[in-house]
């Protein structure tokens, strides 16, 4: 008996539709009657506006010179391109707005120390040792020596460098024994120290500033115990950066002088008001939440009315009413800046939608956690801030994130009560007599500028949302 | 003290600034005369200040003649009317441009939503390009371009250019022909209006015999038939009573037809484009919120895909995408206050621009202004609460 030895047929080889680039054309583009009149739609709409953009945009534009000669010399030759020499010799106006020139510094210094702050906060999850983030910190410091000097040096030095020492050193075990009637005196002291040095050396506004910031920067060594240098870095830029960024930025104090805030503008004031916003409205907005789950009813009428009301009418009516009512509101005598009531409108008016979505951060949290907290005694304060928030922080995330850019595209409203951020800026270039006709390359440089930052913010929400992703299923 | 704690038992401490509710009421108390104080001081500062510049506080000023001509007007009105009427005017204004935006917005934003599920990678990688860049930029910035950028350089009236015969578009706006009705032209009204009527009828007709009898018309072509047949036909009967007026070039402008203000134009495009980016965003999370199983289930049932999505997806995705949906249409009436910036009447340019610049009564005009858009949104909150009892799934 022979054995039969079985030979498999070679396998056939796979339609062609099935595999390989036609295959993915065919599944992806092709596959159907109506999709195949869909790509060919698509295809055609790509060919009607992507390369006229890039032939207007680079081709033919005009990069070169330093006047309008240059462009109309080629529009001359015929099918003008973008004229970008308006945007290259406009740049440092859209950039700092009508800040005098030679104190412009400023600017990049208060820039460099938010960068330097905010970075090790930002990489926490890219630089994870604490003593990669601290030699990051000494390049700036590094940075901000070399460029502008040994007193913002000095500056720079006390502001990146103070979170890493602090952290070694608490002296709260030193004064617990004696309890608070010690702890809060204690407190003051190096405020007032601050103040009395201050005294000697400034003049006294800025020396009570200083002793005032130093007091509430300082004062929670006397109360916590150890705190890691990140929370000493956050309260470093919520507290110390604002200080220092309005002291630098508005002068009239250190020997700097005073620029007034009619003169600021361009994408610095655009992050100014961004940034403000951001810091300020968010704390609101928890203060309104809380408020309007509070289970007192004045408290709770309060906040409901203020925020229904806000959320119920337009930012540019609120902007309206802040510049034309407020100096109204006021004894004739005050007068307020008008930069600071497009601050307090934005802010007040992005708190309240914060405190929408953060009350359903905290609607959506286990009733346990409020009673557990609850059963280890703890008061209302306590248990709000150490475990109720920051978990219902951390579950709207995506919320916030949605409202801050709204805020920082809405900081254009700005411009309609007269302030001069970008938006603002690029259109009086505009109107230059000398530059007419170029509109569309100002607002395209805009419009660029301002996606890249709203369009990085929201790529570091979703990586945030990654990061803190819980679930209580 | 130290030396006596054998059973020594403390005393709770009851003394009345431990008491959660008296606590509560004190701090209430402080906060009410806080705000009360800051009110009264607030009002009292106004007073004087409106005192010193020569306003007299009141609404009186509404029936006082406006003096200022508004460029787009649905109702009569001439710089001798009243500021009520301006006011008036103005709620129109914001009304059209809100409308017009919505209606638009929405039939992008549905085609972008499908369009970024299809299964074709070329149009929903277009349409994902598409949303990120929009909405990543100002719509003030938006607004501006189009209104600056491409309106505004557009020829004069003179080198229009003409789209179709009778649509001229140059840097005064959209120029079309305007329909002028004659008498007759009513009963094409009334015709529509009886067709209108019953088709509705028709439609539950059709729907109570389906329940009993199975048995279907084909209601979509039926009504379609007759909501164009039947007008048409009473039109010609009648004898055409609808003239168009042609716009004409005369001199340095045009002459008869009606037009779209180059504002209208820049303001529509701008908010619905941008608009239109957040609604199709709704739509697909609304979509991809159906569970599969849904469609698998209707596919074993045997439903053709269209079916499958008209009567078993949609229904179920529309229950998710309704709520964000109109929200967002609040946004889009709050969003047209942007018109300030170009010039477009609307309630903010018309009431709290010009005519609080010429009346100085801030107070009022701010109050009316804000009570305007509290109303609009009121409504719309009102109708969410309606929508959210009758068709959110219950119990869960």
């Amino acid at each position: 008996m022979t054995p039969v030895q079985w030979t498999p047929k070679p396998s056939q080889p796979a339609p062609p539709l099935e595999t390989g680039v036609w295959g993915w054309l065919y599944k992806n583009l092709f596959s159907s009657l109506f999709n195949s009149v869909l790509t060919v739609i698509g295809i055609i709409v790509i060919f009607w506006t992507v390369p006229p953009f890039i032939e207007w945009a680079v081709v033919d534009a005009s990069w070169m010179g330093d006047s309008r000669v240059s462009c109309d010399k080629l529009a001359a030759q015929g099918d003008p391109g973008a004229c970008w020499v308006f945007v290259k010799v406009r740049f440092e106006l859209f950039l700092y707005g009508f800040y005098p020139e030679p104190e412009r510094w400023r600017v990049n210094l208060t820039g460099l120390l938010l960068l330097f702050s905010g970075l090790p906060i930002l990489l926490s999850g890219m630089i994870r040792t604490e003593q990669g983030r601290t030699i990051l910190q000494a390049a700036g410091v590094l940075l901000i020596g070399l460029f502008f000097g040994w007193g913002p040096g000095a500056l720079a030095v006390f502001m990146l460098f103070s979170p890493f020492v602090l952290s070694r050193s608490s002296l709260k075990s030193v004064l617990d024994e004696r309890g608070l009637s010690v702890q809060l005196p204690a407190a003051l002291i190096p405020g007032a120290g601050i103040y009395g040095i201050g005294l000697v050396f400034l003049d006294s506004d800025a020396a009570l500033w200083l002793g005032g910031m130093g007091a509430v920067i300082l004062s929670p060594l006397f109360f916590w115990g150890k705190a890691s240098a990140m929370i000493w870095r956050w309260v470093f830029l919520l507290l110390a950066f604002p200080t220092a960024a309005f002291f630098i930025l508005l002068g009239g104090a250190f020997g700097l002088v005073y620029v007034e805030t009619h003169l600021w503008g361009g994408l610095f004031l655009t992050l100014v008001v961004a940034g403000t916003g951001i810091a300020a409205s968010l704390p609101l907005g928890i203060l309104l939440a809380l408020g309007r789950r509070s289970e007192m009813p004045v408290i709770k009428t309060v906040c409901i009315t203020f925020i229904e009301i806000i959320r119920g009418v337009p930012l540019v009516s609120v902007l309206f009413m802040a510049s034309v009512m407020f100096p109204l509101f006021l004894p004739e005598n005050v007068s307020f800046d008008k930069l600071l009531r497009a601050l307090v409108g934005i802010s007040l008016f992005y708190a309240a939608y914060v405190a929408e979505v953060i009350r359903g951060g905290l609607q959506a949290l286990p009733k346990g956690q409020y009673e557990a907290a609850a059963a280890l005694g703890w008061g209302y304060w306590k248990m709000m801030w150490i475990i109720i928030i920051p978990q219902a922080l951390r579950l709207v995330i995506p919320g916030i994130v949605v409202n801050f850019l709204s805020l920082v595209k809405d900081t254009t409203l700005v411009a309609v009560i007269g302030l001069m951020d970008l938006l603002g800026i690029v259109k009086a270039a505009m109107a230059d007599p000398e530059w007419i006709g170029y509109t569309k390359e100002a607002y395209v440089f805009a419009a660029v500028l301002f996606w890249i930052i709203c369009f990085s913010i929201s790529r570091y929400s979703m990586h945030l949302e990654r990061k803190y992703h819980v679930s209580f299923r | 003290m130290a030396a006596s704690t054998k059973t020594q038992h403390r005393e709770p401490d009851i003394r009345l600034i431990h008491n959660v509710r008296f606590r509560a009421w004190v701090i209430q108390a402080l906060v009410l005369v806080l705000l009360l104080t800051a009110a009264g001081y607030a009002v009292y500062n106004t007073g004087k200040n409106l005192q010193k510049a020569g306003v007299t506080t009141g609404f009186g000023f509404l029936e006082e003649s406006a003096g200022f001509d508004i460029g787009l007007t649905l109702i009569q009105y001439s710089r001798n009317s009243t500021y009520f009427r301006a006011f008036l005017v103005g709620i129109l204004n914001t009304l059209l441009v809100s409308a017009l935006s919505i209606i638009l917005s929405t039939l992008l934003g549905f085609t972008l939503g499908v369009l970024r599920l299809s299964p074709n990678w070329l149009v929903s990688r277009m349409a994902a390009v598409y949303t990120e860049i929009i909405r990543n930029i100002p719509l003030l910035l938006q607004i501006l371009f189009w209104y600056l950028a491409i309106l505004a350089p557009l020829p004069g009236p003179r080198q229009a250019l003409e789209l179709l015969t009778g649509f001229f578009l140059c840097n005064r706006g959209l120029i079309m022909p305007q329909p002028v009705p004659e008498p007759g032209f009513y009963f094409t009204l009334t015709a529509l209006l009886v067709a209108l009527v019953f088709c509705i009828l028709l439609w539950r007709w059709n729907r109570r015999r389906q329940k009993q009898t199975g048995r279907v018309l084909p209601v979509y072509r039926l009504s379609f038939l007759i909501l164009i047949g039947l007008p048409l036909a009473i039109h010609f009967v009648a004898g055409s009573p609808l003239q168009w007026e042609m716009p004409a070039l005369k001199g340095f402008n045009f002459q008869g037809g009606m037009t779209l203000l180059p504002e209208l134009i820049a303001l529509w495009l701008a908010i619905s484009l941008y608009a239109a980016t957040f609604i199709g965003e709704f739509v697909r999370s609304g979509i991809l919120a159906v569970h599969k199983g849904q469609m698998e289930a209707a596919q074993a049932l045997g439903y053709r895909p269209f079916l499958a999505y008209r009567l078993i997806i949609i229904p179920q995705a529309m229950r998710v995408v309704t709520p964000p949906l109109i929200s967002q249409y609040l946004t889009i009436v709050k969003n047209s206050s942007l018109a300030v910036v170009i010039g477009y009447p609307d309630l903010v340019h018309v009431f709290a621009g010009t005519a609080l610049n010429q009346s100085g009564q801030a107070v009022e005009i701010i109050a009316m202004t804000m009570a305007v858009y509290l109303v609009v949104s009121l409504i719309i909150s009102l109708f969410m609460n309606w929508f959210n009892q009758k068709y959110v799934l219950k119990g869960g």
